[in-house]
């Protein structure tokens, strides 16, 4: 444990630590541009010069200079602020000066290092250096003139992202950052470069001059375009939503978040539901109505229907506090029917184990060996994706695919494709299954939708049991996860939004009770994740809440315009089991509600003891006193593995083939708001080949 | 006094005989390889140690000290030495003349360091342009290699070892060490940060040693007659033996000439180039030791030992020893505004300083060639160089920053005087 001094102040660090991180730990600020903390460390921007008595008579890069006992490190020194300043006019002097029209003006670091540590006029007389910009996609605008070589996207790119496409090309005055042939940078992760950037070379291309960023209203919130949970900041300005960037969550998504997290926020102003509607049964026509008009509509109908012929289910969007509010009205109208698994899970809910991702993303990193079956976290949880590249990087963990062979950014050996080869590798002693055997904690990946339909309650009895052999389940270790994709899943699970009972019917015999008419009437909470034109039968009854205009609210005969995620208070549970809050950045369009306020106003016209909470505070000691384990905002309580794993499998259906749920194909248009947003259209156009049209039959 | 010929190291400078195995041995090359090896790696060390040799690359380090950081113990990891020829800096043909005359002085040096450093394997990293050179030298490993002075049990010694021959691919600036140890390893060459050294986490992350083609060349002449007798050359302890002195420029006789360390500049070049062009009296400055060390007016020249130190007080250097001599035809300020350029040129565009300053004095530096400048510019210049020095990740910076603090320190009048002329001219 090395001793040094930093201005004088004592401090001892850790072996390994860099003068620069032991001044942070200080509160002494060195300035910095190339250095990021969860990159490799290339010292080439020369700003984070100190002086360190007894070394060599010149300043030190303290970012790559490690501690050593007794080092006398200066950063005020004359010659550390004369080498500052001198680096910082050799920054600028190419540097053109379009500050008033640059997206990054105002959280720029060249500007306020400049400000702090530069000099007050420019020396330079000569003509300054001009770089053609390169087109890198649709989401990443470029401005190369700007670029101060620093690399930070160059290393995101190649550690980070896993895509090697991006390099500093040339040499010295010519040096930039570019892709060689020009192409769009093919990664879920590009976002993030804009991030990483520390001067206005990369910008946001969808952000362009929309905004100065002291005028944004900035929310704290969570995303919900995946069961990741990733923490994200709403920039918003006069009720827009602006810009979406990520917050820094050690334990889910570091301080990065994927594409769709970032850029699907357009979607939230088109194709908004932004007032009531019901079907006029003369004309079977959709017809603008007042929120008293639908809910007497409503009540109207249920009138005539038994409690017993009603049924819920709820999306891939939905929050806690709807999902709730939706739970309790169904049980006042008498109706086990719930589902909220509408990927058509059929697993057995009661064991919370079963369904989250019981290593945490953040224990990741902890795990030696990694099997992945029937998932691509790349496309189904782009984070879980960056953890597992980022323990392979550290440590080189050998991991291992059954499932449809795809680019996960890191090497894998494939297993196959099917059940049986999971049987194979069961027992298997050699190759890849010895090394996971022997692993001290090995962790295994099932993808959610592949305990769905007939046989995903026997499959996932036989996963968990296979886990348990595998010897996955340790003491203070648990190897079994469920990747799931939505973020409402876990949560309600966790509530109990699943058939009640024995009576209650799940997702897919609630569908088919529509179709054979059993089941009369059906309650739709942001449920647009399968065909409800070809899945719904005709004569049901379909009331729609939700935000967008989407394939839910095409079969619908009542629309309840509801609040997305930017738009209301609410709590979410992500895969890994933890509860998170997000808050309302914006309010919802036109006469939209937030969600748990819709079903409560319901209440009052169709139960006869309306809903018991008034507020959301009510209304969440209600969540907390049904599910007891949410009441510990923003952590995760463990679930417990059941002593013996849940019954025995069944036999497997030999023949059946594994495959992930989301492949990049689909990855831009997974939810409503996705589907609705531009930016990921043209991602999709970006980046996804185009499957050639078949030609007409001539 | 100067050097005598029973005291040259490099007997085939000139190419006189062939540079094939046969000729080498009968030139004393290769003679009983076999026994300073037997002597033991400690034995070497200390004997490099005491001859006091300096690294012949330009930096001066002492070369014994250099292998000694090489880590003792076994570090699992093989150790490398790495040989740098990737001679380009301006003014310097020593190594080129070695590798083309006497490769074989280089292949038996490889194998006595590497044996002593622990090393099994040797790169050479020729610079691209050197196609000769690189193809006697080829030749040579390949003489070697059938002789069985390469490979499991080179030289009968018992110690296995190989030589790897890389051809560089033309940039300056893969002649920096760390530089070239990415340029080996595949990658653009661009010099490392350092710590770590190359004798910790080289060439492939393990212990490396990276030295000059002339240091490890005079590494056997060394160990067979002694480093007493090395160390007999030269003025004081810390600069002796021998070196490759290449003197360029307005001189009647060009050369590459093996000389006696400390020996006096104007001995040196009245005595094998033939003078300067017109007469000593004729001179201007003298570039020491290669493009990138500060140039001295004649009034220092007169009176110049040709030694590390020497030069180094009167602020230059020896660095390679490459002496670009100018005569009083000469525009120094234009002579000092090309090696501007090409240190702009070369620069690899890593770091920010040398990478937006190298450009920048250059561009000052070609308005001052016409006087198109304010006096004050002169200082800036000053200060911009002070601003690359000693700022950058390798020594590219500072070599592109000390020609210019040369000019200014010696010849500033002149450059006033071409300013204050331009003026003139304009107005």
């Amino acid at each position: 444990m090395p001793t040094l001094t930093i201005n004088g102040t004592e401090i001892e660090v850790e072996k390994g630590t860099s003068i620069l991180q032991a001044a942070e730990m200080l509160g002494v600020e060195i300035p910095h541009f190339c250095y990021h903390g969860r990159l490799s460390v290339p010292a080439n921007c020369r700003m984070c010069l100190v002086e360190v008595k007894g070394g060599p008579p010149k300043p030190a890069a303290s970012c790559a200079m490690s501690c050593a006992d007794g080092m006398e490190v200066h950063t005020d020194s004359e010659m550390v602020k004369k080498a500052r300043k001198g680096v910082m006019e050799m920054m600028l002097i190419n540097h053109p000066l379009d500050c008033p029209i640059c997206d990054q003006g105002g959280e720029c670091d060249l500007q306020d290092q400049a400000v702090a540590y530069g000099f007050d006029r420019s020396r330079y007389a000569e003509n300054k250096r001009a770089v053609p910009n390169k087109e890198l996609g649709p989401i990443i605008k470029t401005i190369m003139t700007r670029c101060i070589n620093c690399t930070r996207c160059v290393r995101f790119a190649e550690e980070i992202a896993g895509v090697e496409t991006l390099g500093q090309l040339n040499r010295g005055e010519d040096a930039e950052i570019g892709t060689f042939i020009e192409q769009a940078v093919d990664t879920e992760l590009s976002g993030n470069l804009v991030d990483v950037c520390p001067v206005g070379a990369l910008t946001s291309k969808p952000y362009a001059f929309k905004a100065r960023p002291w005028e944004l209203v900035k929310t704290q919130s969570v995303d919900v375009m995946d069961a990741v949970g990733s923490n994200i900041r709403i920039d918003s300005r006069s009720g827009e939503v602006l810009r979406i960037l990520p917050r820094l969550h050690e334990d889910i998504n570091e301080e990065w978040i994927s594409d769709k997290t970032r850029y699907a926020y357009d979607g939230l102003t088109k194709r908004r539901l932004d007032r009531p509607w019901l079907r006029n049964p003369q004309t079977n026509q959709l017809e603008e109505c007042g929120w008293p008009e639908a809910f007497s509509f409503i009540a109207e109908k249920l009138k005539d229907i038994n409690g017993t012929e009603i049924a819920a289910l709820a999306g891939d969007l939905c929050d806690l506090e709807s999902m709730t509010a939706l739970k309790d009205l169904m049980t006042g109208l008498g109706s086990p029917h719930l589902d909220c698994r509408t990927d058509g899970g059929s697993y057995n809910p009661s064991n919370r184990a079963g369904y989250l991702f019981n290593t945490t993303i953040a224990g990741i990193e902890e795990a030696d060996a990694i099997l992945i079956v029937g998932a691509n976290p790349r496309y189904e949880a782009t984070m879980v994706n960056a953890r597992i590249r980022k323990n392979w990087l550290d440590h080189r963990t050998k991991i291992a695919l059954i499932g449809e062979a795809v680019d996960l950014t890191y090497p894998y050996e494939h297993l196959g494709d099917g059940w049986a080869d999971l049987e194979k590798f069961m027992k298997a002693r050699s190759g890849f299954a010895k090394i996971f055997k022997e692993a001290q904690r090995p962790m295994i990946i099932f993808g959610a939708h592949l305990f769905t339909g007939e046989g995903g309650a026997a499959l996932h009895a036989y996963a968990m049991e296979a886990a348990e052999k595998l010897g996955v389940i340790k003491d203070n270790w648990n190897g079994f996860n469920l990747l799931q994709t939505a973020a409402s899943r876990v949560g309600g699970l966790d509530i109990g939004f699943v058939p009640q009972e024995k009576a209650g019917k799940g997702f897919s015999d609630i569908l088919a009770g529509t179709r054979d008419g059993s089941i009369k009437a059906l309650y739709l909470l942001g449920a647009d994740e399968f065909d409800a034109r070809s899945e719904i039968g005709w004569n049901t009854f379909v009331i729609y809440q939700g935000h967008h205009g989407d394939r839910g609210a095409a079969m619908a005969d009542v629309i309840l315009p509801g609040a997305a995620y930017t738009e209301k208070d609410a709590l979410y549970v992500n895969l890994e089991g933890r509860v998170q809050e997000g808050w309302r950045a914006v309010f919802p369009p036109g006469e939209a509600k937030e969600d748990w306020k819709i079903l409560r106003a319901l209440s009052e016209y169709v139960l006869k003891a309306p809903l018991s909470y008034d507020n959301l505070k009510q209304l969440r000691t209600h969540i907390y006193a049904t599910a007891p384990h949410l009441v510990h905002l923003g952590d995760i309580i463990p679930a417990l593995w059941p002593s013996a794993a849940a019954g025995k499998g069944d036999a497997l259906p030999a023949e059946a083939q594994i495959f992930a749920s989301i492949s990049k194909s689909g990855y831009y248009a997974t939810n409503s708001v996705a589907r609705a947003s531009q930016i990921m259209r043209a991602c999709e156009d970006a980046f996804v080949p185009a499957v050639p049209l078949k030609e007409a039959a001539e | 006094m100067s050097l005598q010929d029973k005291d040259r190291i490099f007997t085939n400078l000139y190419g006189f005989e062939p540079f094939s195995l046969e000729y080498a041995k009968k030139r004393g090359d290769w003679d009983k390889t076999k026994d300073l090896i037997y002597k033991g790696k400690d034995w070497i060390i200390e004997e490099m140690k005491l001859s006091g040799l300096r690294g012949r690359g330009g930096a001066g380090f002492p070369t014994g000290m250099k292998w000694s950081f090489m880590p003792k113990e076994n570090t699992g990891k093989p150790h490398y030495l790495v040989i740098n020829a990737d001679e380009s800096e301006p003014g310097t043909c020593k190594d080129r003349e070695i590798l083309r005359h006497d490769p074989h002085k280089l292949i038996e040096g490889a194998l006595l360091a590497s044996f002593a450093m622990g090393a099994h394997h040797c790169f050479i990293y020729v610079r691209g342009e050197f196609y000769d050179e690189s193809s006697n030298l080829s030749k040579a490993i390949e003489e070697a290699r059938e002789a069985g002075l390469l490979g499991k049990n080179a030289a009968g010694s018992g110690w296995e070892f190989d030589i790897t021959l890389h051809r560089g691919a033309g940039a300056y600036i893969c002649g920096e060490e760390t530089a070239l140890i990415e340029s080996i390893e595949g990658k653009k060459g661009q010099p490392r940060n350092k710590p770590p050294f190359p004798a910790m986490a080289g060439l492939y992350s393990c212990p490396t040693t990276i030295n000059n083609v002339e240091t490890i060349a005079v590494v056997p002449t060394i160990l067979r007659r002694g480093g007493e007798w090395f160390k007999s050359f030269g003025k004081n302890e810390k600069n002796t033996g021998t070196k490759l002195f290449c003197i360029s420029g307005h001189v009647n006789a060009p050369c590459v000439v093996e000389e006696s360390m400390g020996i006096t500049m104007r001995e040196l070049i009245d005595k094998h180039c033939g003078g300067v062009r017109g007469g000593w009296d004729n001179l201007k400055a003298v570039i020491p030791g290669g493009s990138s060390t500060p140039m001295l007016p004649k009034e220092i020249c007169d009176h110049q030992i040709m030694d590390f130190d020497s030069l180094r007080e009167n602020g230059s250097g020896l660095g390679t020893a490459g002496l670009i001599v100018m005569d009083k035809s000469t525009d120094v300020i234009y002579a000092i505004a090309r090696l501007a350029h090409f240190y702009m040129h070369e620069s690899c565009g890593q770091c920010t300083p040398c990478r937006e300053g190298t450009g920048w004095l250059w561009r000052v530096m070609t308005r001052m060639v016409d006087g198109h400048a304010t006096i004050e510019e002169i200082d800036m210049l000053w200060d911009v160089t002070k601003e690359i020095e000693g700022h950058t990740i390798c020594a590219l910076g500072d070599a592109a920053a000390w020609p210019i603090q040369g000019l200014i320190r010696h010849f500033r009048p002149e450059m006033e005087a071409r300013i204050l002329d331009y003026r003139k001219k304009a107005a």
